[in-house]
């Protein structure tokens, strides 16, 4: 009698160890980050303090750009709605503290993807969404066409906690040039000070010149030079140690960047689904159980073409049509001579 | 000794709560950082920072550490900070006389100032100073010289350098002159409470610190000769000054301002003081026999004094803390290129929080056991 007692206890306590294991790893499924951002009903998510092209907001507070628009994406494949998100304005000195204390879960604020940054500060880079290259804006007046008529003495302004602080000095230092290194906290302080004449050369990622240069009082009055001072791969980056959320927002960034490739718009994403290439209806949720994987639906693609577009609907809205890069350069698709290629969503 | 429980119980329980929410947070804070994977950590300190500084008083660029870096940081704090308090001090007493001057204009002035200046917030006077004032300077090629030998340009204020021959003579002297002017104060004393006789120490003072140290030029070898800028030319339209010495705009917007603003409130500590004199004093000491400068300096200024001190130790003090709002402006401060790059390019938030925290602590207290110590010497000595 006891011993059936005995051998009864024991498959009880072994069913019940595997019930806690299945529910366990459903649950680790469903990430941390993503079961509060569901309970929230928005995605927090960190951005620039005014980019335009990037992440800029308008008199009325409404997001627009690139990096706001992965974040975008991001609520349309989780939400359901690619309106559900909060923006934080971030310096570039606070954004990392801001997404390891979990003050917000995406930071998609131009941010460049270097190996300390990654290995360190437990942050976790997902992707690439504008391959860039720290160049240099000089006064048309001054004369300069070239890096290589920079002169002792010059001072160039830029902002403080960035790498490219740590570039210029790389740069300068591999030229023999001595140089004033004039470092501010704000963008908006720094495109003040250079446009009234404290500095010979303004120095930051060419994309930002670019858009900076639409503040200046006299944006004609100035040109960026050629060169191309470092490689400055700008991508959205998460905490780490939440790998199912890394995986959700590497995914609907890739799920854009691949939609362009195939030429599924926000337009024609729905009469894709009866589409002949099975590439093509994996990606608009016709075929597979691709959601599956994150604990996600399998309309979680869909969403994110239809409602925010796809990679080149988004560059073309946000940088391109004002006037910012009309040249994709470098962030045109590998089969368009780009360097963008993403792994396939299979 | 009398110990009651009365008076303990509250006094544990108090050293109780203090370090459990203590030690509640530093380990709340340990946990998190475990869990986020970052690590915790002194070690950065010596890596190379590579990133270089704009001002610096000690050398400096990308290959030293991170130490050397705050060091920069450091002492770019205390030089606006000693800067600021000695202006801010000299012209918060010019002030703080002129708002008791019988003259309406001075009067009214003064008024003027202390009203304008102490209720604007400081942030916004220095980006004025800063980005108003700047704007309205002109390029390093179409600036005017001052005296023939300054420029003032909006890339900074170039003064001539000094060029010296055995300075180390010249050093001598005027420590020769001071040790000379302390043996004569302490002799005049003497002299005054045996004899009642009075040397004019001041004027012999005051002799004494100019004569030594021209006597060093005529006799002693010492020459001097300046290194004025010289205008260079970078590109078209982009000139620098070369040689002198130039002082960055970052430096004169932030001490302007600082001063400007922490001398209205010693201003006006420096007017309760001399008010807070009775009137009878000061008739009391005129009937005595004493002149009106001796009525000041023996009777009003001391008394004033005990009234000025503490209040404005703590103008001192604010002043210092304030000198943190330099990272608006680009003047690379301890927030700036400490709390501010290093934080950044490190990621050691706690560490390097902790640290500008601790030292803003230390420098505070620093001023503040240094004013203490002065108010001490100059309270009332019962005898």
């Amino acid at each position: 009698m006891f011993k059936y007692l005995k051998q009864l206890t024991s498959l009880v306590a072994m069913v019940a160890v595997l019930f806690t294991f299945t529910t366990e790893s459903m649950a680790a499924k469903k990430s941390k980050t993503l079961k509060n951002t569901q309970k929230k009903g928005f995605v927090r998510c960190g951005v620039s303090q005014g980019l335009p092209g990037f992440s800029n907001a308008d008199a009325a507070g409404n997001w627009t750009g690139i990096d706001v628009d992965v974040c975008r994406a991001v609520a349309a494949a989780v939400l359901g709605d690619a309106n559900k998100v909060k923006f934080t304005p971030l310096s570039a000195k606070e954004r990392f503290t801001a997404l390891t204390s979990g003050e917000i879960d995406i930071l998609s604020r131009n941010t460049t993807w270097t190996l300390s940054r990654d290995a360190d500060i437990g942050l976790t880079f997902v992707g690439v969404n504008f391959y860039d290259g720290q160049g240099f804006m000089v006064r048309k007046s001054s004369g300069i066409t070239s890096t290589s008529q920079f002169k002792d003495g010059i001072s160039a302004c830029t902002n403080i906690g960035t790498t490219t602080e740590l570039n210029m000095r790389d740069f300068f230092n591999s030229k023999g040039i001595k140089y004033e290194p004039v470092a501010f906290e704000k963008a908006d302080e720094v495109v003040a000070a250079y446009d009234a004449g404290r500095c010979d050369t303004y120095t930051t990622d060419k994309s930002g010149l670019a858009a900076q240069r639409t503040k200046m009082s006299n944006p004609d009055e100035h040109i960026v030079l050629p060169e191309t001072v470092s490689k400055e791969p700008l991508g959205p980056v998460v905490r780490q140690g939440d790998s199912v959320w890394e995986d959700i927002v590497r995914w609907s960034l890739n799920t854009m960047i691949e939609a362009e490739e195939y030429g599924i718009t926000s337009a024609n994403a729905d009469m894709m689904k009866t589409s002949d290439n099975p590439a093509i209806k994996r990606l608009v949720g016709a075929e597979g159980e691709l959601g599956a994987a994150f604990g996600l639906d399998n309309d979680w693609s869909l969403r994110i073409i239809k409602q925010v577009g796809n990679y080149g609907e988004s560059y073309k809205r946000n940088i391109a049509d004002t006037g910012i890069l009309p040249d994709r350069g470098p962030n045109e698709l590998w089969t368009k001579g780009g360097i963008l290629y993403v792994p396939p969503a299979r | 000794m009398n110990f009651k429980l009365k008076d303990i119980v509250p006094q544990l329980i108090t050293v109780t709560a203090v370090v459990l929410v203590f030690g509640f947070f530093t380990y709340n804070a340990q946990i998190n950082m475990e869990n986020r994977g970052i690590d915790f950590g002194y070690g950065f300190l010596s890596q190379e920072s590579s990133f270089d500084v704009q001002f610096s008083l000690i050398e400096y660029d990308g290959s030293h550490s991170y130490f050397r870096a705050y060091l920069v940081g450091l002492l770019n704090t205390i030089l606006v900070s000693v800067i600021g308090i000695i202006i801010a001090t000299i012209l918060g007493v010019i002030v703080g006389v002129a708002r008791l001057s019988p003259n309406y204009l001075i009067n009214k002035f003064a008024a003027f100032y202390v009203e304008f200046f102490r209720n604007i917030p400081l942030l916004l006077q220095i980006f004025f100073w800063y980005f108003a004032a700047l704007r309205a300077l002109p390029l390093p090629q179409d600036a005017e010289a001052i005296f023939g030998v300054f420029y003032l340009t909006i890339k900074g204020l170039y003064v001539p350098a000094f060029i010296w021959q055995n300075f180390s003579v010249f050093f001598y002297s005027i420590v020769a002159a001071i040790i000379a002017i302390i043996v004569i104060r302490i002799h005049a004393k003497k002299v005054q409470e045996n004899q009642g006789k009075q040397i004019p120490v001041f004027l012999i003072s005051i002799g004494l610190i100019f004569i030594l140290p021209l006597l060093s030029f005529l006799i002693g070898g010492v020459g001097i000769s300046f290194e004025v800028p010289v205008l260079k030319q970078l590109a078209t339209t982009s000139f620098i000054y070369e040689g002198g010495v130039s002082l960055p705009p970052e430096l004169i917007a932030l001490t302007l301002s600082l001063s400007l603003y922490t001398a209205t409130f010693i201003a006006e500590c420096v007017r309760a003081g001399i008010q807070g004199v009775g009137k009878g004093q000061k008739e009391a000491a005129a009937s005595i026999g004493l002149t009106p400068n001796q009525v000041l300096k023996l009777v009003i200024m001391p008394q004033a004094l005990r009234i000025i001190i503490p209040p404005t130790t703590n103008q001192y003090l604010n002043l210092t803390k304030n000198s943190s709002l330099a990272a608006a402006i680009a003047y690379p401060d301890l927030v700036l290129v400490f709390a501010g790059t290093a934080l950044m390019q490190t990621g050691k938030a706690i560490e390097i929080v902790s640290i500008t925290m601790f030292t803003y602590l230390t420098l505070s207290i620093s001023i503040s056991l240094l004013m203490n110590w002065y108010n001490k010497k100059i309270a009332i000595q019962e005898k």
